[in-house]
């Protein structure tokens, strides 16, 4: 069959899943079950009505992320599972940082970092002031770096959010997946559309 | 929008005529509605209203009230394994709940298509700690197919609906559902049972491939040295006669997963044995001789495969399974063919040539004589004035003409049961496979018995396992199943003792078991039965058993220090199998 790199590289998983308690957990253990580290975990509804969206980052070869994926869709809830490595997909997160007003104010560099890193302004207030930006880990790593030589008080940084670039959405699939006798695209996964891969005799 | 939801909105809009009837009720007419006839359970205070409306169900239900709740499951496990049908267990919350997490994580790994509802505190209660409160939903999550709490009785027939569909269809496995107290009681509009067929989220089979088939087809017609392994998927799918017709038609040598035994007669001319770390000699050796390797309803376990970079590598695979999960899990295919078997083994069978692989077949029989010289001639025909486990199943076989149900523990006396049991029908062998748990064998045994009455059930165990769940002589004691206990005394726990041999120097270290009188405690419970220790007794002994109309138990004294061969040592390749 088809050779996977033996890699690890980052990989964004996508997963369309029921609304229902305890999916967390399920889908969670998958991973801890093989000893694999979720570095990042984001849930939120998608573009279809109903149905929940879990994007998943983390560092594996394609052979083991292929397998976790099957493993993903054979829960109940679990719709569909796609993976992607990074150029496949548009990503960000997003960072908090609360600094002393004082040094924004007071100190150029500060306020020229914020802007390079097109930092805006959410709240401002005399003793303190939250910044906000959004982008790709290492641009939040290094905003955070400098800001730290600067009396920063505090820093969060959210889950990874992506989108992926070939995807058409999920309204057609969801209607698909409605039908008693859905189409096979649905029934099988993503790795059975590469037919011609799969053979190698 | 959640199917359960879809449950709620229906129960409004109805324009039905509806009944209050109280969630408990709703649970049992939910069983009636699957057709379900027998509950194995252990009732307890989170779960009494259920066993409250059982009372009145009497008629319609058999409840078998075990010593246990894991000796529960087991024993719809054992139902489920003879029946073909879906197990039913009850428990209460909390220690009723977890000790059915073995037999969870026992069905989930051997597919067993069972149904356990346990009761919960009171919905206001979660999370406080309650009395008998445990979080069942999330302890059982990694060991289920699938779980779901109901706090609302509205949502009971459809949670129930599901859970039959779910543990019966695709590749079975166990369901629970975890029902609160207040949910029990609660009176809702009632507006019959139906069934569920479809749930969006779940794909119980992929849609079967034509070029997939056409694929298999033409690397089996060019092999030379084509190789079939079976396991329980055959069994499972219903498929018996499907994959028998496939391998007739293409002349191919088939082999057995410890699973997928009695899928084909021990007789069949194309039969060559069992795979697996004890399986035969033949079968391990010549899987890495063959040419095209296809795999049909198995999972390539680590005990098959041995050490996995030496399995097989000469072989294109070619895999049959209706889990997508299984395909390129352990061993790369050539070729998947997903789907359900008894779908695709017609497909495939009309497209393979008609062959007759003689001189292939002639090599697994060549070897099969080693295998008869070195090892089975002494172990069935033994030479000395001991015992072994070996003979016993081969005088059993006798009596028994094959046609038993035979289920076993673990241990030694397992792998020489699977290993010389005869199998002339199909659902005959019930062990625990994947999980290997000791204590499964008795109440399996009796579960099995339900499952299939007007069979000759018969049990084989070790002298430790039997100890493990040794209460349910309980049950058969007050419920009568006729189960044939046929205890095969190592005065050890001889499968650790056979490993502490090989691969600890001899260092036996906790490996000596001591055992009760078995016999008396047999006659405790209302059981006759008998011990014996010499050979002039065995077959007397055997057919007494078999004779006698209930159960039976029957002690036989074997050999302390006998090992279980051929071997492939832990690490090994399979074509490194030891004859001793
Ligand atoms: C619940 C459980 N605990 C421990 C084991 C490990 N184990 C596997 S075989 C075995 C020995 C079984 O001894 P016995 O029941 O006497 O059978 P024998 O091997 O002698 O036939 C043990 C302890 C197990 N499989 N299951």
């Amino acid at each position: 069959m088809e050779d996977y790199s033996m890699e690890k590289q980052e990989y964004t998983i996508t997963l369309y899943t029921e609304n229902s308690i305890g999916m967390i957990g399920r889908i969670s253990t998958i991973f801890s079950r093989r000893k694999i580290n979720i570095e990042s975990l984001n849930t939120s509804p998608s573009e279809a009505e109903g149905i929940h969206r879990f994007t998943i980052v983390i560092q594996e070869t394609e052979d083991v992320v292929r397998k976790l994926c099957r493993q993903i869709e054979k829960q109940v809830e679990v719709l569909k599972a796609y993976y992607n490595t990074n150029d496949e997909v548009i990503w960000q997160e997003q960072a908090l940082y609360k600094v002393p007003t004082s040094v924004v104010t007071e100190k150029a560099p500060v306020e020229r970092l914020l802007r390079q890193y097109g930092a805006s302004a959410v709240v401002i207030r005399n003793d303190y002031t939250v910044f906000e930006t959004a982008g790709h880990r290492e641009e939040i790593d290094a905003l955070t770096e400098a800001l730290a030589e600067y009396n920063l008080i505090e820093f969060v940084r959210s889950a990874r959010i992506a989108i992926i670039k070939h995807s058409e959405g999920f309204h057609k699939k969801l209607k698909e997946f409605e039908e008693a006798e859905p189409a096979a695209e649905v029934v099988e996964n993503r790795y059975l559309d590469k037919q011609d891969k799969v053979f190698t005799m | 929008m959640n199917t359960l939801e879809i449950a709620k909105d229906t129960t409004q809009q109805g324009n039905r005529p509806t009944t209050q009837i109280s969630g408990s009720q709703a649970v049992l007419e939910a069983l009636l509605g699957e057709g379900v006839d027998t509950v194995f359970g252990y009732p307890g205070g989170a779960i009494m209203p259920i066993y409250d409306a059982l009372y009145d169900y009497n008629d319609k239900l058999r409840h078998i009230l075990v010593r246990h709740e894991q000796g529960g499951i087991h024993a719809a496990q054992g139902y489920a394994r003879t029946s073909g049908r879906v197990g039913v267990v009850f428990a209460t919350s909390g220690p009723g709940a977890t000790n059915l997490v073995t037999g969870l994580a026992d069905a989930m790994i051997d597919s067993n298509p069972i149904v356990c509802v346990t009761g919960q505190v009171f919905a206001h209660l979660l999370g406080t700690d309650a009395f008998q409160e445990t979080d069942v939903i999330n302890i059982t999550s990694p060991v289920t197919k699938w779980n779901y709490q109901v706090t609302d009785a509205c949502e009971i027939p459809m949670a129930l609906a599901k859970a039959f569909h779910i543990a019966r269809t695709g590749r079975p496995g166990p369901v629970l559902i975890d029902i609160t107290k207040n949910a029990q009681l609660q009176l809702f509009a009632y507006e019959g049972y139906k069934p569920c067929h479809h749930i969006r989220s779940y794909r119980p089979k992929p849609i079967v491939r034509k070029e997939y088939i056409e694929q298999a087809s033409a690397l089996i017609n060019q092999a030379k040295r084509p190789f079939v392994l079976f396991g329980q998927g055959v069994i499972l799918g219903k498929a018996e006669a499907e994959f028998k017709a496939f391998i007739e038609k293409a002349g191919i040598p088939a082999a057995a997963t410890v699973m997928g035994l009695s899928a084909l007669e021990t007789d069949h001319h194309l039969h060559v044995g069992m795979l697996g770390m004890h399986g035969n000699y033949a079968p391990n050796v010549l899987t890495n001789e063959c040419d095209v390797l296809i795999a049909i309803g198995m999972r390539f376990d680590d005990r098959v495969t041995g050490r996995l970079d030496k399995y097989a590598k000469q072989a294109q695979i070619v895999h049959l399974d209706i889990d997508p999960a299984e395909i390129d899990k352990n061993v790369k295919t050539a070729v998947p063919v997903w789907g359900d078997c008894k779908e695709t083994l017609p497909l495939l069978t009309e497209l393979v040539e008609s062959r007759e692989h003689t001189e292939w077949l002639a090599h697994f029989r060549k070897l099969e004589q080693e295998e008869i010289k070195e090892v089975i001639q002494e172990e069935l025909n033994p030479t000395t004035d001991i015992m072994t486990m070996g003979e016993v199943v081969k005088i059993l076989n006798d009596l028994t003409g094959g046609e038993a149900v035979v289920v076993t523990d673990v241990g030694q006396h397992q792998m020489v049961a699977c290993r010389y049991a005869k199998f002339n029908r199909s659902k005959s062998n019930v062990t625990s496979g994947g999980l290997g748990t000791m204590g499964f064998g008795l109440p399996a045994a009796i579960g099995a018995w339900y499952g299939a009455p007007d069979r000759t059930v018969v049990a084989i165990i070790g002298d430790g396992g039997i100890q493990m769940t040794i209460q349910e002589l309980g049950t058969i004691m007050q419920f009568g199943a006729k189960v044939k206990i046929l205890i095969l005394n190592n005065e050890f726990l001889g499968m650790v003792r056979q490993w502490q041999q090989l691969f600890h120097d001899k260092r036996y270290s906790f490996v000596n078991i001591t055992s009760p009188d078995f016999v008396t405690v047999a006659q405790g419970y209302g059981i006759p039965g008998r011990s014996i220790r010499e050979r002039k007794d065995l077959k007397q002994a055997l057919s007494d058993m078999l004779a006698h109309d209930g159960a039976y138990l029957l002690e036989v004294m074997v050999g302390k220090e006998n090992n279980v061969f051929p071997m492939v040592p832990q690490g090994s390749s399979v074509a490194e199998i030891r004859l001793k």
